[in-house]
């Protein structure tokens, strides 16, 4: 069944431009978020990036998909810094790779590209699940993703539960806010706040969903 | 909001056109990548280079600091976001002079990706880059190696920058740059927030009339919340942490900068100051050199830091040594 699943590159190119959509109408939604926690400004640069991504992406769109997401990851590299830009840079270069420089995949071959592009975020921040950053969203919802597969849902179904377990992962952030060091001195401004790193990565996940058949 | 400016998205472009500019004397702007700016001396031959960087929002901080005798070149980042590891590398391809490179920062988790994401490709090039991560500011970990960097960057870079323009060698200068890190402590008072020129929203929320002591230069929530007070009282209450940490005692002498974090006009500054000469006298702590100005901000904020610097004799002799750049001259 998954090998008969074909992913091409016109759903790749319909997600990214979903996620260039996305990021520019949550933008203020998504600095609000970072203006709780952090510095106000996670949902301006992504959209720095994207809408660099934005400007190129015809001129990649006839290269296979490892070109086209490495091209993307590096815009994300150099044009939103920070963190997000080294971690988002790193996934979609790594997500791309993993496509072995083919123009579609299968369901297996899509579902490792999301694995290796979650591994860079790992490497690339050095966190763990539980420390309130993207991860406690990618994390359980990758393990989801293959436990789904490992149980034969349909593919769509199968990446339901990916976005699915996502969302509350991200959702789990809210009371982390409280219980750690530098969270603590938070206080009450934390209370009731996703991290905004979670819920962007939730967002693009929702793109990859939006377009699946 | 009130912030002079044109298209959001052009802010930190247009600052580095403007400060390269008003500044062509000293810097110009790598022409491989837009977001370097570089002094006109380098790479200076048989001399360390000195790479110090970081977002945008804490000028003079970084790009003001380039020039002779202090940093040969400063990384510029979105607004309170590190720069790209493209171009914490083209600095390293702009300012080495076959001796390595030293990169200097605020210690953010953010900057630490980047920069040493470049570190990996300048050493895929062969060429050696070692980093100096600022943690002055006391209230943001108990860990010392946690802590952020705010302030006292302005320090660590001036030690690091001498001790190249001494000729030292990577390892000695960034010996230096340790020393001088190992012996700084800061910490602020915020009495508003800073407008994010891009969203012209405030990046946190404070109402009028409160102030927020020990919060860091992106507005991270500092030690509490509380009623404006007194200048001397705020004071007291910031010295109440910065000596114990170190801890600074009887007999040591000190370099001390006093710090606006954008909207604090000078009298305030030297109001502060004054309250800061008197208890460092009363505890026999010597004050050897100070400093008082914007020297790292938070654009539009109002507050002020505290940095004190333990000096010895090797570092007395690097914070004299002469330099010239746009926002710090020692003749």
């Amino acid at each position: 069944m998954y090998d008969d699943f074909i992913l091409d590159k016109d759903y790749f190119i319909k997600v990214v431009e979903d996620i260039i959509n996305l990021i520019e109408e949550q933008r203020d939604y998504l600095t609000d978020l970072d203006s709780a926690i952090g510095d106000g400004d996670h949902g301006f640069n992504l959209s720095i990036g994207f809408r660099e991504v934005k400007k190129n992406l015809k001129d990649w769109q006839d290269k296979d998909l490892t070109f086209i997401f490495k091209k993307v990851g590096m815009t994300l590299l150099s044009k939103v810094g920070g963190a997000s830009g080294p971690l988002y840079g790193s996934f979609f270069i790594k997500f791309g790779e993993a496509a072995q420089t083919k123009n579609e995949v299968n369901f297996k071959e899509f579902y490792n590209m999301f694995k290796a592009g979650i591994e860079a975020i790992e490497f690339r921040g050095k966190a763990k699940v539980g420390e309130k950053t993207m991860l406690d969203a990618l994390k359980p919802g990758l393990d989801a993703f293959k436990d789904a597969i490992e149980n034969d849902l349909e593919p769509k179904q199968a990446f339901e539960k990916f976005v699915e377990a996502a969302k509350k992962g991200a959702e789990s952030t809210i009371p982390l806010v409280a219980k750690k060091g530098r969270a603590m001195r938070l206080g009450e401004r934390a209370i009731g706040h996703l991290d905004p790193g979670a819920a962007s990565s939730v967002m693009i996940l929702e793109a990859f969903l939006k377009n699946m058949t | 909001m009130r912030r002079l400016i044109n298209d959001p998205y052009d802010v930190v472009e247009e600052m580095l056109e403007g400060f390269c500019k008003a500044h062509s004397k000293y810097v110009h702007l790598y022409e491989n990548d837009g977001r370097v700016v570089v002094s006109n001396l380098a790479p200076v031959k048989g001399k360390v280079g000195i790479i110090i960087g970081g977002g945008s929002g804490h000028e003079p901080l970084f790009l003001g600091y380039v020039g002779e005798n202090f940093a040969d070149a400063a990384v510029i980042g979105n607004i309170n976001t590190s720069p790209s590891p493209e171009s914490c590398y083209n600095a390293v391809k702009a300012v080495d002079a076959g001796k390595g490179c030293l990169y200097l920062y605020g210690n953010y988790a953010g900057d630490v990706m980047n920069f040493d994401m470049g570190a990996e490709m300048a050493a895929e090039e062969g060429i050696r880059v070692e980093t100096v991560r600022v943690t002055d500011d006391v209230c943001s970990s108990k860990n010392i190696e946690d802590r952020r960097g705010v302030a006292g960057d302005f320090f660590v870079f001036k030690v690091a920058g001498a001790k190249a323009a001494m000729g030292a060698d990577l390892d000695e200068v960034k010996a230096a740059a340790e020393k001088a890190n190992a012996n700084t402590r800061s910490m602020g008072v915020a009495l508003s927030s800073a407008t994010h020129p891009a969203t012209g929203k405030p990046i946190f929320e404070m109402e009028e009339g409160d102030m927020e002591i020990g919060m860091g230069i992106h507005g991270e929530p500092g030690v509490r919340r509380d009623k404006l007070q007194k200048a001397d009282k705020v004071v007291e209450e910031i010295m109440s942490y910065i000596i114990p940490d170190l801890p600074f005692i009887t007999g040591d002498e000190v370099a001390v900068l006093v710090n606006s974090l954008g909207s604090t006009p000078l009298m305030d500054l030297h109001i502060c100051y004054r309250k800061v000469a008197m208890i460092l006298e009363e505890k026999g702590i010597k004050i050897y050199r100070s400093f008082v100005g914007p020297y790292a901000t938070t654009m539009d904020m109002i507050g002020m830091s505290i940095t004190l610097m333990k000096l010895d004799d090797e570092l007395k002799q690097l914070l004299d040594y002469p330099c010239s750049t746009p926002y710090f001259t020692i003749k």
